[in-house]
């Protein structure tokens, strides 16, 4: 068992009870439970993707809260924050409402629905953040779009300290990417497509954590991508700022180098997009000193219409749910990067910790969210098998090895590899 | 040198004195069948049929005084996908420098085979202008004909198997003159098979 | 039967330097029908063509057309403006219909870059990309490398100056990769809001004009185009003619037998003066027969083979 909430890392046996942890020890004997036997397996606190576009209410077509759902569970995740960028935009109760009733019936994993900083997020005028929180949104974004207006990030941040809500931010600087298709650098220079500087990133990261400061507000940094972002991150903390930041495994593992190999492959669209060598390893370096909190997979499913177009005309996106377990357990923990209590952190303890969310802990009383992990299963990435409807993703063929088994949440098992 | 792969060489036909000589013959019956040569051109077919249609303009210069005019063509533009030609990575130009409109063109090429890259030689000249006649001299015609075609001047028939090779090599092109018959090479048996081979070759000898 | 062993072509960037080596040689011989009386050869006989121009071009799509003809391959040409594209038909929709042609080639411009290689990744056909977006333009290149090679006798050891809007022009790319892999000389010029980032890794940049044209071999002049103009990367055009222009004195700048290029059409006055653009130097109409040319060798490289062999 690996739980970094209490630094478990030993051979341990879990009682789970009523949808509750009951018990840990070193033999439990209980006449009337299940037993699972996991030997061999790591046990962990159910993880939790912060990050997840399930596109319901109104793009259904692209995937569902069913589908989504099931996506995660075959993941490893017992929980997602589901970004409000559907349509319409989550900035109101009644969304909410609707989106956690969907999700208590056809739901297979925790779905915590994240609000609107702004109404329509047409980044003008603030959304009901009370009403919100009541409803039970976990967080405010307007993710999909960044905060174009300072003033109107400030009040955010301010706004959300009522509620002890964390504004979660994408950060880009719109002026300055109009158009682009890729990452702004030699690659895009050959390959005749418009760029996206990495300045534009770190421009917002840099102005989103001084409005933190003054406005004591609690900030988080979606998808994170660029070295100048990871440094501002990390500076604002040693200053004592409170903003976290999260990365996605593609930003992780892969450059932008990627679409010129892949001869212009849609699947390596998204924003923000693949960076250099020199971002990634700055990334990765974030990652192990702690200066990110959390790995999130962005899971953006588009149908094959968005797609299967030229490059410029493709929606921005990859899905993620069904590969990031697998790819962070290969590519970071197997390859040395980070240990394995780290990658524990980054998927279950800090998210939950961050968005103050039950879970993320195997503690007595804690909810009864487990994944299992099979550090030596081998998985190949095959999309026509996922249970997400998207099957946009580079990693299509990639052989991997460790993986999520076995996802139980609230005691019920819901996906089994 | 060595020859195209899977060959075994087998027979020399020819060797530099005796194409001397069967060229200087078809000089010779060029020059009788065509008394006013100032409207007459020899035109080569690449690669091989060029030198030969030079070397036969300089002996009909040498017979009788005056020298047709000499052409090469190319056809790679013109073949069909079964014309067999050597392996031949570059075109390389047509050149015609001169009308052919009424004149008598007679093409030269080293081997006629198939047929089919005279026909292309053929159309190729027609679409250059209108020739009175075309005459068709070769150094070898060795069977297996697939289209009508005929040579007007011949240096040497041959009986061939099709799957044989005549080759030309020519001092302009390949540094000597001779002419050679290549038959294909038999594939060594498979080890496995070894034991059983042996019987049936024995039985063959 | 030719050395040429790729199925498509969608940019300079992946030829070897012997690959466009046979294109030019090709082309050469080739170019020699267009001197015959009958201008027509039957090498392409029962291949069909479709020529689909997504951006208007009268001078490049014309080319592609003659060239197919010459080669006695069946052409079609849909220019997008009066066709259903306007009706919202995706790219791969249209191609997907037309394959039921069975065309042997298509050849595409089309403003997205990377057009090309989305086509020939989900369509069975050979591709030639006649410009996607700002990425390439290989046969523009491949005609302005014969014109050169005509010219000056080859291409290694000349200095060639690639002055204008480097940012948005495929032309410049295609021209830079074809022009490095032969062993020329490139140097680029022109504003530091039209030099994209990276590009020094290929070939020296300079802001000033008379650097790049002193002692060149050949100069190239990109077209600036309208959206430019109005897009905040430049002042004036006024200001970019003075600082950026090819003028007559900055002409004299190069060597004396020195050969000006422009892709077409030209902006007079802009990026040229209207006597340079109309002098001596000027090979324009070289460049379209070229053109002629260097497209009926592409032609027959990709296509002329025995058939499945193109496949």
């Amino acid at each position: 068992m690996v739980d970094p909430s209490r630094r478990v890392d030993a051979t341990l046996d879990l009682l789970l009870e009523d949808g509750r942890v009951a018990e840990l020890g070193e033999r439990i004997r209980s006449k009337a439970a299940e037993v699972v036997d996991a030997s061999g397996l790591v046990v962990c606190p159910g993880f939790i993707d912060m990050h997840t576009h399930l596109r319901e209410p109104g793009r259904g077509d692209k995937e569902t809260i069913a589908s989504g759902t099931r996506a995660a569970a075959a993941g490893g995740f017992t929980a997602v924050c589901a970004m409000p960028n559907t349509e319409p935009v989550n900035d109101s109760a009644g969304i909410t409402r609707a989106i956690l009733d969907r999700a208590g019936t056809e739901g297979v994993v925790r779905v915590w629905p994240i609000g609107a900083i702004s109404k329509g997020s047409k980044g003008e005028e603030l959304a009901e953040f009370g009403d919100l929180r009541e409803a039970g949104c976990v967080a405010v974004s307007d993710d999909g779009r960044p905060v174009a207006s300072a003033q109107l990030m400030r009040r955010a941040l301010e706004y959300a300290r009522a509620f002890g809500l964390t504004v979660i931010d994408h950060c880009e600087e719109p002026n300055l990417t109009h158009g682009f298709a890729m990452n702004e650098g030699p690659v895009a220079t050959w390959l005749g497509l418009r760029g996206y500087p990495p300045a534009a990133e770190t421009i917002v990261v840099e102005r989103d954590i001084h409005l933190a400061e003054i406005t004591a507000g609690k900030l988080h940094i979606a998808h994170l991508s660029t070295a100048g972002a990871v440094e501002a991150v990390r500076r604002g903390k040693a200053r004592g700022i409170r903003v976290t930041a999260e990365a996605t495994p593609h930003h992780l593992l892969l450059t932008e180098q990627l679409v010129r190999e892949s001869a212009y492959d849609t699947a390596t669209k998204m924003n923000p997009p693949l960076r250099s060598e020199a971002d990634r390893v700055a990334v990765v370096e974030g990652l192990r000193d702690g200066t990110i909190d959390c790995i999130a997979t962005d899971h953006a499913p588009h149908g094959v219409d968005d797609k299967k177009v030229e490059y410029d005309q493709a929606a921005n996106g990859i899905v993620g749910l069904e590969t990031a377990v697998a790819l962070c357990l290969d590519r970071l923990v197997r390859s040395g990067v980070i240990d394995l209590p780290r990658l524990v952190a980054a998927l279950s303890t800090n998210p939950a910790r961050i968005l103050g969310l039950p879970g993320g802990t195997l503690k007595p009383g804690a909810p009864a969210d487990v994944t299992l992990l099979d550090l030596d299963r081998r998985l190949k990435v095959n999309p026509e098998r996922f249970q997400s409807k998207g099957r946009n993703t580079p990693f299509s063929g990639w052989q991997l090895t460790g993986r999520a088994v076995l996802t139980i949440v609230g005691g019920r098992k819901v996906f089994t590899a | 040198m060595g020859g195209p792969a899977g060959f075994r060489q087998r027979r020399e036909l020819m060797d530099a004195a005796r194409l001397a000589r069967t060229l200087s013959r078809i000089a010779h019956e060029i020059a009788e069948r065509h008394p006013d040569l100032e409207r007459t051109a020899l035109v080569g077919v690449r690669t091989r049929g060029v030198p030969l249609a030079r070397r036969l303009a300089l002996l009909v210069k040498a017979a009788v005084g005056v020298s047709p005019s000499v052409g090469a063509l190319d056809i790679t533009l013109y073949r069909d996908d079964l014309t067999t030609i050597a392996p031949n990575p570059v075109m390389k130009a047509t050149d015609i420098p001169f009308s052919i409109d009424g004149w008598t063109v007679i093409l030269v090429d080293d081997v006629l085979f198939t047929g089919r890259t005279i026909r292309a030689a053929i159309d190729e000249l027609i679409d250059f202008g209108r020739p009175a006649r075309i005459e068709l001299a070769v150094l070898l015609d060795r069977g297996h004909r697939e289209l009508p075609i005929h040579a007007d001047y011949v240096g040497k028939f041959l009986t061939t198997s099709r799957e044989a090779n005549v080759q030309v090599l020519l001092v302009e092109e390949d540094g000597a003159d001779r002419v050679l018959l290549l038959e294909r090479e038999l594939k060594p048996a498979p080890a496995s098979a070894a034991k059983r081979r042996k019987q049936p070759t024995k039985k063959a000898r | 039967m030719s050395g040429f062993a790729h199925r498509h072509l969608l940019g300079i960037e992946p030829l070897e330097p012997a690959d466009i080596q046979t294109i030019l040689d090709t082309a050469a011989t080739l170019k020699e029908i267009l001197e015959r009386p009958i201008k027509k050869v039957p090498t392409l006989r029962g291949k069909t063509v479709i020529n689909l121009f997504y951006e208007g071009s009268t001078r490049t799509r014309s080319s592609f057309e003659v060239a197919e003809r010459v080669l006695s391959a069946d052409s079609l040409s849909i220019a997008t403006a009066t066709s259903s594209v306007q009706k919202g038909e995706t790219l791969l929709d249209t191609v997907q219909n037309l394959e039921a042609m069975k065309p042997d080639m298509i050849i595409l411009r089309h403003q997205s870059s990377g057009a090309p290689h989305f086509l020939a990744r989900h369509c069975r056909p050979a591709i030639v990309n006649a410009g996607d977006g700002f990425h390439e333009h290989p046969t523009q290149a491949l005609l302005d490398a014969l014109t050169l090679q005509e010219k000056k006798g080859k291409l290694k050891g000349l200095r060639v100056a690639i002055v204008g809007d480097i940012a948005h022009s495929r032309v410049a790319r295609s021209n830079l990769w074809l022009l490095t892999k032969m062993g020329a000389e490139v140097v680029l010029c022109g504003p530091p809001t039209l030099i994209p980032p990276g590009i020094e890794a290929l070939a020296p940049v300079t802001y000033r004009i008379d650097e790049a044209v002193e002692g060149a071999d050949a100069i190239m002049m990109l077209r600036i185009q309208r959206e430019r103009m109005s897009g905040g990367y430049f002042p004036s055009t006024r200001e970019f003619h003075i600082r950026f222009g090819l003028s007559e004195a900055r002409v004299r700048r190069a060597k004396k037998d020195v050969v000006i290029l422009h892709p077409g059409p030209m902006n007079r006055g802009v990026e040229i003066s209207s006597e340079v653009a109309d002098g001596p130097y000027s090979v324009i109409l070289d460049q379209v027969t070229n053109g002629v040319a260097v497209r009926m060798a592409v032609l027959y490289l990709l296509l002329g083979g025995a058939s499945g062999a193109a496949s």
